[in-house]
């Protein structure tokens, strides 16, 4: 059944939105990651123009991470203190990466620089977790007991100056990483449509070493108001926001989150994260081939004067 | 100069008339006349392309002629013009990237033809270009004209080759047929994706392969009610429609859990 979306300006069919909806929804839950990063692509592969993908896909972003900071919130672990710094920050990196995004698509490049980005940070991330979780794997295989680094350890990040205490993280540390890393991920979820979960995640663990339990309800938390803050800001500045495609996205996303957190709980946390990771390579790939391979056609039309 | 010459014509063919009194009885010229159903169409969520029907009318012509089948007419539906800018990738470093790019102004967002016989049975190329008629003729104003006629070229024949692999520009061979020696009907096509906005419909009738004469009618492409309304609150109430946006998505967040909720 074909829908016709009124931003997009295509005609497209419901139930593929709905079934994209549903495998990226089922797979956010499995691995608590909002996304966005399966969305945003799925959707230029489906030949939704990048801009609209983008915008769109932090929309939707903002349902999953709504959901699933609710159930983090009913079992107390997410520190609002901690995202309410990374929130700060991450207005600020939102706010330079929409002005880059409305800069780069006049120049017309906007399209390159989306494919790069999710290249390189798809691509290092989803490295990095296959190298860590086989190596995991491994160990656990032969019997011996994970390493686990000393939570007491410290790093050249907890030597910068202007120190505040984060009681449910149990974390004294300085605000400027916090910000930083905010302002960084806010200026991804502009440009990339993500909310950034899968950099946050790992970010919150090995840079600023807060507890595993409160990592991913506190990342969710900040991820609501960071692509809210951008889906207002993509709405208002480029009007590349298609609430039709959004809510088509968000109904089969969360059905299927709920069904794929249920089959996360059967697999081990390694195994997990393999697989994550591996599904993030795969995609990273993908873009890369698109860069790299000739295209069909070499020439591109876009409407003069958009700003 | 040119108009000059032309006004200099006038005036020897209206003497010529003037003295010749048996031409006072040729038949009165042929005309073409269209007329369309409606003056708008409204576009639903389930649109997915359609026909849209034409008919129109030959006046005053020559039955011989027409029984030879000798009256072509060609029938043109074109979006508003817009412009756009045609980009051209280049490898750089392996990556493909976009670098060159040429902006054209009033380029037609869409261009249906449709007609009784192939273009080049009609009429000679250089009839068609003097009209700017058919997507191979038609004349895309660069908005730079410094650049080299040969980039100019390459851009403009990648912009029509680009409109009629989206549908856009299309050719309807056939589309016209004669109903009766004065009546046609045309078939034109509308993509999925047309444009809204005023659309064109111009009519050309040929006489054994000369120009005759062109007749046009508007006709108002829009979305249907809903999808209309999303559209204008999207851009004129962007703000109101942003927290509407992100109020749908967590309603929807808060909605799925309560529903699907597995834990």
């Amino acid at each position: 059944m074909g829908i016709y979306l009124p931003i997009a300006e295509i005609s497209v069919n419901i139930f593929v939105l709905l079934a994209m909806g549903a495998a990226v929804g089922f797979l956010s839950g499995m691995f608590g990651v909002g996304g966005g990063f399966l969305i945003t692509p799925l959707l230029i592969f489906y030949n939704i123009p990048p801009a609209i993908a983008v915008a769109t896909g932090a929309n939707q972003v903002i349902a999953s991470s709504f959901s699933g900071a609710l159930s983090h919130f009913k079992r107390g672990t997410l520190d609002f203190k901690l995202g309410g710094v990374l929130l700060a920050g991450g207005i600020v990196g939102s706010t330079a990466g929409i002005f880059v995004f409305a800069l780069l698509r006049r120049l017309g490049q906007l399209d390159l620089f989306i494919s790069l980005l999710y290249v390189v940070l798809l691509g290092t991330v989803g490295g990095l977790m296959l190298f860590e979780s086989v190596n995991a794997l491994r160990a656990s295989r032969s019997g011996a007991a994970p390493v686990l680094k000393k939570s007491g350890q410290h790093n050249w990040i907890h030597r910068l100056p202007f120190k505040m205490r984060f009681r449910a993280s149990k974390l004294f540390v300085s605000v400027i990483p916090v910000l930083g890393l905010g302002a960084g991920i806010g200026f991804l979820s502009s440009i990339m449509g993500v909310g950034g979960g899968f950099i946050m995640v790992p970010a919150l663990i090995y840079l600023l070493k807060v507890p595993t339990n409160v990592v991913i309800g506190t990342s969710l938390f900040q991820i609501i108001f960071t692509s809210a803050y951008t889906t207002l800001v993509h709405a208002t500045t480029n009007q590349t926001v298609d609430v039709i495609l959004a809510f088509l996205l968000m109904a089969g996303g969360v059905a299927g989150a709920q069904y794929g957190a249920k089959a996360g709980q059967r697999l081990r946390g390694e195994q997990l994260r393999a697989l994550l990771a591996m599904l993030v390579l795969a995609v990273a790939i993908r873009l890369a081939a698109d860069l790299f391979v000739t295209p069909p056609n070499l020439y591109s039309l876009s409407a003069a004067g958009l700003n | 100069m040119a108009a000059r010459r032309a006004f200099a014509a006038a005036v020897s063919l209206s003497m010529l008339f003037a003295l010749s009194p048996a031409t006072a009885q040729t038949p009165p010229a042929e005309s073409i006349q269209i007329g369309l159903s409606t003056d708008a169409i409204s576009i639903t969520a389930g649109f997915s392309g359609a026909d849209l029907t034409i008919f129109g009318s030959l006046e005053n012509p020559d039955p011989l002629i027409a029984r030879q089948g000798r009256y072509d007419v060609i029938v043109v539906l074109e979006g508003p013009p817009r412009p756009v800018v045609v980009r051209r990738k280049d490898r750089v470093l392996g990556v493909w990237i976009n670098l060159d790019s040429e902006t054209f102004e009033n380029v037609p967002v869409s261009y249906s033809v449709a007609t009784t016989r192939p273009l080049q049975d009609i009429a000679e190329p250089a009839k068609y270009k003097q009209l700017s008629l058919g997507a191979q003729n038609l004349y895309m104003k660069p908005a730079d004209e410094t650049d080299s006629p040969a980039t100019i070229e390459e851009f403009t024949a990648a912009l029509r080759d680009r409109k009629a692999a989206t549908g856009l520009y299309s050719e309807n061979v056939g589309g016209v047929q004669f109903l009766s020696q004065n009546l046609f009907r045309a078939t034109v096509r509308l993509a999925p994706n047309v444009p809204v906005g005023t659309h064109k419909a111009r009519a050309f009738l040929f006489k054994s392969g000369m120009f005759v004469k062109e007749s046009s009618a508007q006709l108002e492409i829009r979305k249907s009610g809903f999808e209309q309304s999303v559209f204008r609150v999207a851009h004129d109430d962007s703000f109101l429609y942003g927290v509407f946006a992100i109020s749908l998505a967590m309603l929807t967040g808060w909605l799925g859990r309560l529903i699907f909720r597995k834990d």
